[in-house]
């Protein structure tokens, strides 16, 4: 229950930020998303085994985590990470060529022609 | 060697990508790079389709256990499109080179991480490195989109980027149910679905989704025309050819392996297939610039390209994959004969072009071939395409749809016959005769479709030399002999794309190879 909670706020901020016009509150909105992402990737390992998942000498125990969703949480953090920076870079970009981060928004007049 | 063959078409170019990032400063070994390691995908990709008639490969990487392997397999269908990805991938770089567009430190590494992604998309058997390969292919094409970080590329970046960045968020939301669901992601133990776990397609479904919005079908094409037309003409050949693609390769694989046919969803995909073709080509009728004219037709053709899941039957899936394997090439051609003119005259806006069949004939012929092959006129590969694909519609009693692909055929003859007036037919226009760009193209690169350089003040420059025009086009015009000649000797093709057909039907054999690589 908590855990769909928890992954129904994210995305729900998420979703509103990334409805935003500015680049910088969509960057923040997709940082949203990508954490109810991962939750829900972890959640979906199961949430009752939580020792590490290491196959040690003895073999697996019932209480090992499971290691996949990790393994997939892990890549997905990695991958929001590089795309969220490249986001901030284009708004930052954004700034510089059209003054502002609101790339919706109309090009005045003497702009049409850069 | 089974190991060696399914990896290289993903791990030569993206250690190349590597090597050209350390060599950025030297242009002529990023080129020569690239070139070889396109080269090297094009011969794994033939091997490969040499090695699948009526089999599967497929390798666990590392020999980890079932179960925790990443897997990658090939079937007929996965080699071709591997074949097809490296060689149109091949033509837009040499476009590129010859154009000069490549003249950015970033430009070889990032084609070469786009191609062994597109790759990877193929070749994996597993729904989560599916994900990774998308996204491995979708960040090269954010960073190739943007490179001249212009205005426009800019404000078509962020749509680009958070369209494309939303879709993988919801892909991944997908893989999560699916997991939660079943406790697996590997394409083989996912097999047949919906009749053991009926729960776990809502994930299987939101991958789906998001493969949708990748290959573009509408609703979710809006994207699409927005962004293409705003990176330079190479990059809009090459994205062409590999991106879309993807999505719609995707699309075949899951609702072969996963969705058992999807019987409930077929008047749903016929349905879709039709709007789409319907839509992107009335949205093509009304653009006034070349490639805008010609990312709409991208649209619409992916409806063509999703027919087959709406009839589904071996027929069908053949005629569509004949279809796709000729259509990425002549829509890359295109973009690179329309992408030359635009060059030489500086816009690709129709009203300032005119009469380049007398300044650049090769230029027009490069365009007119595949420019048929698109309408679907015959002796060009798209009348077989298109032909097989309406007798097939026909045939599973889908009359509407066929009707339709037919009907849209016409509207897109109309709008290749408006920019063959519209630029290469009647009087030179100012630009076409002074080809103002045409001197200092290699650093300016005319922005998006609605190109703005102003003729440049002064004395007239020299026009360009043949050979390089020649080189620029050159890729097209050999597409424009392919087609023809495809569309006499079709047979060759489709007793390729049968085998092909054969294993999205009965993928009893992908799976079994997949679950003991």
């Amino acid at each position: 229950m908590i855990p769909a909670l928890i992954v129904g706020t994210l995305a729900a901020g998420g979703t509103y930020l990334i409805l935003q016009r500015g680049l910088v509150r969509v960057a923040l909105g997709f940082v949203l998303l990508g954490h109810a992402a991962t939750t829900l990737l972890l959640t979906a390992g199961g949430l009752t085994t939580r020792e590490i998942p290491f196959v040690g000498a003895d073999g697996p125990t019932p209480e090992m985590a499971d290691p996949l969703p990790q393994a997939f949480a892990l890549t997905a953090i990695v991958i929001s990470f590089a795309i969220t920076a490249f986001l901030l870079t284009l708004a930052f970009r954004g700034r510089d060529v059209l003054g502002h981060d609101d790339v919706e928004a109309e090009l005045e007049p003497d702009e049409e022609s850069p | 060697m089974t190991t060696l063959a399914l990896v290289a078409p993903l791990g030569v170019p993206l250690v190349a990508a590597g090597v050209s990032m350390w060599l950025r400063h030297h242009r002529t070994a990023q080129r020569t790079i690239t070139v070889l390691v396109l080269l090297d995908g094009l011969v794994a990709g033939v091997r490969l389709v040499l090695a699948t008639d009526g089999a599967t490969v497929a390798t666990a990487v590392g020999n980890w256990p079932d179960g925790l392997a990443i897997v990658f397999a090939a079937d007929r269908f996965t080699a071709l499109m591997v074949t097809v990805a490296a060689g149109m991938a091949l033509l837009a770089v040499t476009f590129a080179i010859a154009r000069g567009e490549d003249d950015h430190d970033l430009f070889h590494p990032a084609v070469a991480v786009l191609v062994g992604g597109v790759s990877a998309a193929f070749l994996t058997a597993d729904l989560f490195n599916l994900f990774v390969a998308f996204e491995v292919m979708l960040m090269a094409s954010y960073l190739l989109l943007t490179l001249r970080g212009g205005r426009e590329q800019v404000r078509a970046g962020a749509v680009y980027v958070t369209v494309n960045l939303l879709a993988s968020t919801v892909f991944l939301f997908g893989v999560g149910l699916t997991y939660a669901a079943v406790g697996t992601v590997n394409l083989g133990e996912l097999a047949a679905l919906p009749s053991r776990a009926p729960t776990a397609t809502i994930g299987v479904g939101l991958v789906m989704l998001a493969a949708g919005v990748k290959a573009s079908l509408v609703p979710l094409h809006g994207w699409l025309p927005r962004a293409y037309v705003h990176a330079g003409p190479a990059v809009t050949a090459l994205f062409s050819g590999l991106l879309t693609k993807a999505g719609v390769v995707v699309l075949y694989r899951l609702a072969s392996v996963v969705m058992d046919g999807a019987p409930a969803a077929r008047p749903w995909w016929l349905f879709i297939a039709m709007a789409t073709m319907v839509i992107g080509v009335l949205g093509a009728v009304g653009r006034g610039d070349v490639r805008g004219i010609l990312s709409f037709h991208m649209v619409s053709q992916v409806g063509y390209l999703i027919l087959p899941l709406g009839i589904w039957t071996v027929a069908g899936t053949t005629a569509g994959i004949v279809y796709l394997v000729q259509y990425i090439f002549v829509k890359g051609a295109l973009f690179i004969a329309g992408g030359t003119a635009e060059t030489l005259a500086g816009t690709g806006r129709l009203a300032e072009l005119g009469g380049m069949l007398r300044t650049r004939p090769a230029v027009a012929m490069a365009f007119l071939f595949p420019a048929l092959a698109l309408a679907g006129l015959p002796p060009s590969s798209g009348f077989v395409g298109k032909f097989l694909l309406v007798l097939a519609a026909f045939d599973a009693g889908a009359l509407v749809a066929g009707d339709v692909a037919v009907v849209v055929s016409l509207f897109t003859l109309l709008s290749m016959v408006k920019i063959w007036n519209g630029v290469f037919w009647g009087e030179p226009s100012e630009r076409v005769a002074r080809e103002p760009a045409a001197t200092r193209f290699a650093i300016a690169v005319p922005a998006g479709g609605a190109g703005d350089e102003e003729p440049a003040p002064g004395p007239r420059p020299a026009p360009l030399h043949r050979g390089r025009v020649l080189a620029m086009c050159g890729p097209a015009l050999l597409v424009g002999v392919a087609t023809i000649a495809l569309g006499i000797g079709a047979s060759w093709l489709i007793g390729l794309a049968e085998p092909a057909a054969l294993s999205l039907h009965e993928p009893a054999t992908y799976i079994e190879a997949v679950l003991q690589p």
